[in-house]
């Protein structure tokens, strides 16, 4: 349970960052918080020849506010992202998916960018990315671009990152109008990796119909993806339809099978927690107009 | 830029408990490894050394987390509490380990280390936190004597609830 023998390198610039991954290749594996990646080196299942230590990079920790986006640095921990009052109201699916991330000795370490890197299909940040159609920014020698997170997300531990590139940030869509959001999972216990989690954005118009809506699922298959449901829009915003949408999705999915759960009971999981979860953000959207 | 190659021992120096300590790591020495082996401080425990268990939490620069996840070139100037630095000098247990005593909070005490920075803490930012509360910091950590029930109750009665 020790790491293979690496050299470890600790860049003050992100040149200095990107000069390494090209040294490098695919030997480095870049590491910020190490929650995931720290436990894949003890057990050997990766072994790089270099360890490149971007936590020294202050530049990779802001939080830039937009009038449409968030945009977060990839190094803010996810301790530190639920105390940003800007981020949490800006982003609800976030606040609402955060606290089942890990546990509070891992999220005080552990940031949002390194979640999306590492890309465990259970993990909750690429789901909630996912599900709002956010966006990754990648930089490398060449020059730095975004990638859709629908299109980000390869497989298991796979993703759209060149090994030249590094994350450097993620983009949230903030909230809109008139839209609810929910978030839940089952895992065997509070904070362990998700057997299945769902995740839901909905918008929904004053005629008390859906107008959009967005049905992540993380945990079921081999990477986060948001369900086909446009047939569902226009549909009342009530529980049969909810019921109706999570159970149309059980059918369609196509799940991961492991030592905690088979298809069929990841398949209902899609059933109880989807219902759950998209009325929960119904209700979410109609108490809102509501209140206003 | 700095650089360590794979067999080469860096000098890591921390700010242990307040006070300054030295040794030597290579690039794969976890901070673990380097606490007790290097610096003799056999208070953090290893346990499952992929961040599952808890039993080597530590509050490494600010933060209670992992000391098995971290490197001990990684931690060169940091500041490091360990279980080490709760008691008194005299030995005199402080509030949290006395109300662990009293309340039954061990048995074995391979996880206590961990459970005890976690919560000291946990009880900086949270002075009176709820049973939920506490319960979901502490499922950051496995217990395989005691229950957790005894393990609240030290808490709450250390936060003076």
């Amino acid at each position: 349970m020790k790491p293979v023998a690496f050299e470890y390198c600790r860049p003050d610039t992100l040149g200095e960052a990107l000069d390494l991954l090209k040294e490098f290749g695919g030997d480095a594996s870049i590491v910020s918080g190490g929650l995931s990646l720290g436990a894949m080196l003890n057990m050997r299942l990766v072994r790089p020849k270099a360890l490149i230590d971007i936590n020294g990079l202050e530049e990779l920790g802001k939080l830039e506010a937009g009038d449409a986006m968030i945009r977060t640095g990839t190094l803010i921990r996810q301790a530190a992202a639920m105390n940003m009052p800007e981020l949490m109201s800006g982003v609800p699916l976030l606040q609402k998916a955060l606290p089942h991330v890990g546990h509070y000795q891992t999220r005080s370490r552990g940031t949002l960018g390194g979640s999306v890197a590492h890309a465990d299909p259970s993990a909750e940040i690429p789901l909630t990315l996912v599900t709002l159609a956010g966006a990754v920014t990648l930089r490398s020698p060449g020059g730095s671009r975004d990638v859709p997170a629908r299109e980000f997300f390869h497989g298991l531990l796979t993703t759209d990152r060149r090994a030249d590139e590094l994350v450097t940030g993620l983009t949230w869509p903030i909230r809109r109008d008139r839209t609810g959001y929910a978030f839940d999972e089952l895992a065997q216990r509070h904070g362990d990796f998700a057997i299945t989690a769902v995740a839901a954005a909905v918008t929904v118009g004053g005629d008390g119909n859906i107008a959009d809506l967005s049905f992540g699922l993380g945990g079921v298959e081999d990477r986060p993806f948001v369900a086909a449901t446009a047939g569902f829009v226009g549909k009342p915003a009530t529980a049969e339809t909810a019921a109706d949408i999570a159970n149309t999705v059980a059918e369609a999915v196509d799940p991961m099978v492991d030592l905690q759960a088979n298809a069929d009971y990841r398949r209902q999981l899609v059933r109880v927690l989807g219902a759950r979860v998209l009325m929960a953000a119904f209700d979410d959207a109609t108490g809102q107009q509501e209140a206003a | 830029m700095l650089r360590i190659k794979p067999d080469q021992k860096q000098r890591v120096t921390l700010t242990v408990n307040g006070k300054s300590m030295a040794g030597y790591a290579e690039p794969r020495m976890l901070l673990t490894d380097f606490l007790r082996h290097e610096l003799g401080l056999y208070g953090t425990h290893v346990g499952c050394e992929h961040g599952v268990c808890g039993a080597c939490t530590a509050i490494i620069d600010g933060a209670a987390t992992r000391s098995c996840l971290r490197y001990a070139v990684q931690c060169d100037g940091m500041e490091i509490r360990t279980v080490e630095g709760l008691a008194d000098a005299d030995g005199t247990l402080n509030t949290l380990q006395k109300a662990f005593n009293e309340n039954g909070a061990l048995q074995c005490g391979f996880c206590t280390a961990g459970i005890l920075m976690s919560s000291t803490k946990f009880l900086q930012e949270n002075p009176k936190p709820s049973d939920a509360e506490i319960r979901d910091m502490l499922s950051g950590h496995i217990c395989r004597c005691t229950g957790y029930e005894q393990i609240v109750r030290a808490i709450r009665q250390a936060s003076g609830q």
